[in-house]
């Protein structure tokens, strides 16, 4: 097995700019195509998940061609994506809405739709993964929190759901465990009993965290927790997965709400194009001179509180 | 010239009245924030002011002539667009046809052709392409601007914007919300605006109204 993954020493096949022992990797020091947060660490002397190079392409039947004439031809959607995320901390990973960041919690979780085609490289706790393995990982070792409540089964009562399929030996600690849990992230006890249509969005938030959470994972994939809730909700769901990092995991928020993203990560990946184009400690989001990448600045100057600006050049609509 | 709304009361649950005697007047050319917590009524405001459902008292007034006595063969003078913009369109039809569908126009072809001419397809950076496609072949943003140049193709004299950029990244919520802005400047169209972003508000509304819950 290599352990490509590993940073101690910056092993060999990693660029010269990565030559630094990680003792001495420091806040904002740009190593491995990121900089830290303060808060980051590498545990084990590896990243708790690291992506190299990550391609995603899909095989699709021409739409301009005829029906019967149509060829297969290959659409690449993310492009030599890189990203990695430390223990204890948030990784915000922050895009355009429809620009494929779901596509990288599919990878990660090794969900492929079988028009798919998959490159690059994925190491977990410093194991080097394939096709076979990551969906092994799925509930023991990475969960992941869906975007809505419309995930959970509509005719299952919820405190079910929550403890899941397991061996008749262990249901009565499966069930201590999540009423632990309900009680710590403030959920009535008479929320067990009900179906999930009796759920406020805040309520199913805490629901589907709780089922992440269950299973003692390392490292949470949240994909878009927040669309359609209300700030002090939104602000609530984000804050657990805080709670969850501060104890030690590791989580991966997907959103396009940047503000929401800064007031709980540690660091932020810019997405664009189908790629990460910036990964910094989201104390850069303090001014446009600290990030990086044109993208990241023209994000920057888009929130409302900074001006409200356009990029040029950016509608390109029109008529026939 | 003014949307208005008098008195208004409304409950889905007689014991629970949401909105108990609110009013609101918003001139022409007035860009107004609704602001509450959630579960206050917000959204349910808006389609009172829209004219989809009908206040148990108290009534809605469009420049002095009352909502539910407009004509319904014609587009409404109050637009509403929708906070969620995946169920705002019939998913087996295509963008073109939804577009053109709440106009006066006698057909798509015409609604088209005004909607180029009028320049919203440039303003919204709608490509024509995506006029063929189907709802679930574009990306939210995407829908969002056609929720957005649908409205405005109906010549509305207000228009009702809840949550409209909830769900999109900085940089496409700044243009969607400038090419609006452009497109409403100098035309006396009355904007109600929804949002929990306060810095957004700031921005661009004129005017901040707290509905505080009955």
């Amino acid at each position: 097995m290599t352990r490509q993954g590993e940073c101690a020493g910056c092993a060999p096949g990693f660029g010269a700019e990565n030559a630094v022992p990680h003792a001495r990797h420091r806040d904002a020091e740009f190593h491995h195509h990121h900089s830290h947060a303060s808060t980051s660490h590498h545990s084990g002397d590896h990243h708790l998940l690291a992506i190299e190079h990550l391609t995603v392409s899909f095989d699709m039947y021409d739409s301009d061609a005829p029906f019967f004439a149509a060829e297969r031809r290959s659409h690449e959607q993310l492009h030599g994506l890189s990203l990695s995320v430390h223990e204890g901390e948030v990784l915000a990973v922050v895009g355009a809405s429809g620009s494929g960041k779901s596509l990288l919690a599919d990878a990660i979780m090794g969900l492929y739709e079988p028009n798919a085609c998959v490159t690059g490289t994925i190491w977990f706790d410093g194991e080097l993964m394939d096709a076979k393995k990551l969906p092994q990982l799925r509930g023991r070792g990475i969960s992941f929190v869906p975007q809505s409540v419309e995930h959970l089964d509509p005719l299952m009562r919820v405190g079910d759901q929550i403890i899941g399929a397991c061996a008749r030996a262990d249901r009565d600690l499966r069930r201590q465990r999540m009423r632990a849990f309900m009680e710590a992230y403030g959920l009535d006890a008479s929320v067990e009993r009900m179906y999930p249509y009796e759920l406020s969005g805040g309520m199913a938030r805490r629901v589907l965290l709780i089922c992440a959470l269950m299973d003692e994972p390392r490292l949470i994939v949240a994909d878009e927790p927040t669309p359609g809730l209300d700030l002090d909700i939104a602000v609530h769901a984000v804050e657990d997965l805080r709670t969850f990092a501060d104890g030690g995991g590791g989580v991966l928020l997907i959103t396009h709400d940047i503000d929401l993203a800064l007031t709980v990560a540690d660091r932020v990946a810019v997405f664009h194009g189908g790629t990460i184009v910036e990964e910094t400690s989201a104390s850069s989001f303090a001014s446009p001179d600290t990030l990086r990448h044109p993208f990241s600045r023209a994000l920057w100057r888009a929130m409302p509180q900074h001006g409200f600006a356009v990029p040029d050049g950016s509608a390109d609509g029109g008529c026939a | 010239m003014s949307l208005e709304a008098r008195e208004i009361s409304f409950a889905y649950d007689r014991s629970h009245p949401l909105l108990d005697g609110f009013s609101l007047s918003v001139a022409a050319g007035e860009r107004v924030a609704i602001v509450a917590s959630s579960g206050a009524g917000k959204t349910t405001l808006c389609r009172i002011l829209a004219g989809y459902i009908a206040p148990h008292a108290g009534s809605v007034l469009v420049d002095g002539a009352d909502l539910a006595a407009a004509d319904p063969r014609s587009p409404r003078p109050v637009q509403l667009i929708w906070q969620h913009p995946e169920q705002a369109f019939d998913p087996r039809m295509r963008m073109g046809h939804s577009l053109a569908e709440g106009t006066g126009e006698r057909s798509k072809e015409q609604a088209l052709a005004r909607a180029c001419t009028d320049g919203l397809l440039d303003a919204f950076g709608i490509r024509s392409e995506w006029l063929s496609r189907y709802p679930h072949e574009l990306s939210g943003g995407e829908l969002m601007r056609f929720c957005i140049a649908r409205a405005l193709l109906a010549r509305p004299r207000y228009l009702i914007c809840d949550e409209i950029s909830a769900m999109l990244d900085a940089v496409t919520q700044a243009e969607v919300w400038h090419a609006l802005l452009d497109c409403v400047d100098g035309t006396g169209l009355g904007l109600v605006i929804v949002s929990h972003a306060p810095a957004l508000l700031d921005q661009v509304a004129t005017r901040r109204v707290p509905l505080v819950p009955a």
